[in-house]
């Protein structure tokens, strides 16, 4: 009977190897920001490309629409449609409110090879701030789009745009007792997702190594939790830890160099370690009967950031990783606040918190009053993680009782989900840039 | 054993050979970052190198049809309040017969699956899954069972019982099954 199992559940896994997941995502401005920056992305002069040349401009548009910072013009409101500066009628574009405006084209050059031309101006000084020119084959066209948008948000923000970044997330499908876990790798819009790791087993917890090449996620196939780095341009893993009892919420060292784990003693008591990932030595970190849990390491490398249970509900804390340091409570502001995340720049924490039995993601400031703010209104939010410029954070929610990813920018006022065609979306980890 | 890894070596092998057909062409683009590559190769990476991988996936498949049997072998759920571990009293007769199953058996062992509703955060519900299953194992050896007769694993919230948003649904999620093993 054995045997029958084995054959099926590995001939289970081949068969479904196409992996050809197609997860629509359905982007939806669910709070706008008033003071969006209006813009208009005029669409690219194409004239010798067919009808099923990809349309860059809309992609570029749709990436700053969803940033929630800037206001998109709609194509059918354009009075003409440049394609470079000088033919742009900037007291006519003015007259339209646009503060800004992408112009360009896309020209074949040979088979499988383009060419886009961009600029970017400011409509009211008729200053031209941006002018590139992108080379790129078929399959690039989506990626020179969002590198475009990334451009242009750097140009008129100051702040690094995230666009062309990815994100990871756990993808549940089918129904019990019959399910699939998926580790999904998407780029940030939710586009272009490939599985990487499928189960007929929970898969949790995914984290990215700091260069980007690896995440580390725990996996349940065996029946028990086993922790595994996983080399994504390979699809190479090994496993990290599959101690006795719990091995779970793994967290990289920013140098890469380390794990911050969650292990338990043969009593059940979890406590954070770090493990050397060259050395494969271990040091414990906390040791607390409470359950210890979701460490995050500090920029500096040199402290743990935690879920801790000892003071009676889960609270967050931050620890010294020399030994003898002892761990500092950092919440204080209701009954359950856990899963802590920390901003690029380390000015803010985000975490999971409780209100009114509803679970929602607040921030914390961490370099003033420790000023708290609750930053979504559902259910179920939980799972902050924060894009790599610190400008949005990516969690999971409930939408009609499903799963699913949204957004909301760290400052609280834009808000958007990710709706996707199927599946349970769980954990999203935002890549590094 | 060595059998039915061969023979799944074979398979994810042909399948390996067979290749995967690749949709997504991402991994020519020039300007795009790093390759994720189809994943079929890790899942057979997975069944051929790890000793039993399989057997827990057997285990899995027959869960629903060891829950509903009878007699002491048979899959036993203990129930538990929200955000407690304690065993409740309508419960403790299910922790004496599976003392008196281990003791009688010496050589049996159990494993206690600990799990939770799905309201909190995913990691911090795996430490109450492992608390409830602990609960349940310091109860059997207060009743005599030897330590190295019980392990316990938690699912946290992973591992639902019955899905849905209610408090009827969550009911039956948080709870530890106790399994006694091959």
């Amino acid at each position: 009977m054995h045997k029958l199992f084995s054959c099926l559940a590995v001939l289970v896994l081949t068969w479904a190897c196409p992996f050809t997941h197609a997860s629509e995502f359905v982007v939806e401005v669910t709070k706008g920001q008033t003071e969006a920056i209006p813009i208009a992305v005029v669409p690219f002069a194409s004239a010798e490309l067919t009808a099923a040349s990809f349309d860059v401009a809309q992609l570029v548009s749709d990436d700053l629409a969803r940033s929630g910072r800037f206001k998109t013009m709609d194509r059918k409101d354009m009075i003409e449609q440049p394609h470079t500066g000088a033919n742009i009628g900037f007291d006519d574009w003015r007259r339209l409110n646009n503060d800004y405006m992408v112009v360009g084209s896309m020209q074949a050059d040979g088979p499988d090879r383009y060419s886009i031309t961009y600029e970017l101006y400011n409509v009211l000084t008729k200053q031209r701030l941006l002018g590139f020119q992108i080379s790129s084959n078929r399959a690039g066209l989506r990626s020179a789009g969002h590198q475009i948008a990334d451009a242009v948000f750097e140009k008129i923000l100051g702040i690094r745009g995230a666009f062309s970044t990815r994100i990871a997330y756990i993808s549940v499908l089918g129904h019990l007792p019959d399910k699939t876990y998926q580790l999904i790798v998407a780029d940030a819009d939710g586009e272009n997702p490939h599985v990487v790791m499928q189960s007929r087993e929970p898969l949790m917890s995914p984290s990215w190594s700091p260069d980007g090449s690896s995440l580390a996620y725990v996996s349940f196939e065996q029946r028990l939790p086993t922790m595994y780095v996983q080399t994504l341009k390979t699809g190479d893993r090994r496993v990290v830890s599959a101690q006795a009892g719990v091995n779970q919420a793994p967290s990289w060292s920013p140098d890469g160099k380390k794990l911050a784990l969650v292990l338990s003693t043969r009593d059940g008591n979890l406590d954070i370690y770090v493990k050397d990932l060259t050395t494969q030595q271990l040091s414990r970190i906390t040791d607390d009967p409470g359950i210890d849990t979701e460490p995050q390491w500090s920029k500096d490398g040199q402290s743990i950031y935690f879920t801790s249970d000892r003071a009676g509900g889960p609270q967050i804390y931050k620890v010294g990783i020399r030994p003898g340091d002892k761990p500092r409570r950092l919440t204080f502001q209701g009954s359950y606040n856990a899963r802590p995340r920390i901003s690029p720049d380390e000015s803010q924490l985000a975490f999971v918190t409780q209100e009114n039995g509803d679970y929602r993601i607040a921030t914390m400031d961490l370099r003033g009053r420790g000023d708290v703010q609750v930053l979504t209104k559902g259910h179920f939010d939980v799972s902050p993680s924060y894009a790599p410029n610190g400008a949005v954070l990516i969690y999971a929610s409930r939408d009609k009782g499903r799963g699913v990813l949204a957004l909301v920018s760290a400052d609280g006022r834009v808000q958007q989900r990710l709706v996707s065609s199927e599946g349970e979306l769980q954990e999203p980890a935002w890549a590094p840039f | 054993m060595k059998r039915i890894l061969s023979i799944a070596v074979l398979i994810a092998g042909a399948a390996l050979l067979a290749g995967c057909p690749k949709k997504h062409n991402v991994n020519d683009a020039p300007v795009a970052g790093t390759q994720v590559p189809d994943s079929s190769g890790n899942a057979a990476e997975g069944a051929s190198t790890s000793t039993s991988p399989l057997d827990g996936d057997a285990n899995s498949s027959s869960r629903g049809l060891n829950g509903e049997g009878t007699g002491p072998l048979a899959r036993k759920i203990i129930y538990f309040d929200f955000d407690k571990s304690e065993i409740k009293p309508e419960f403790a007769d299910i922790v004496t017969a599976t003392a008196h199953t281990l003791s009688g058996n010496p050589r049996l062992k159990l494993k206690l699956e600990g799990n939770t509703d799905e309201r909190g955060t995913r990691e911090y519900n795996i430490g109450l899954g492992e608390r409830r299953a602990q609960a349940v194992r310091r109860a059997l050896m207060l009743q005599g069972v030897a330590e190295s007769q019980v392990s316990t694993v938690s699912f946290g919230a992973e591992r639902p019982a019955a899905e849905g948003d209610d408090e009827a649904a969550w009911a039956k999620n948080r709870r530890v099954e106790v399994v006694f093993l091959p």
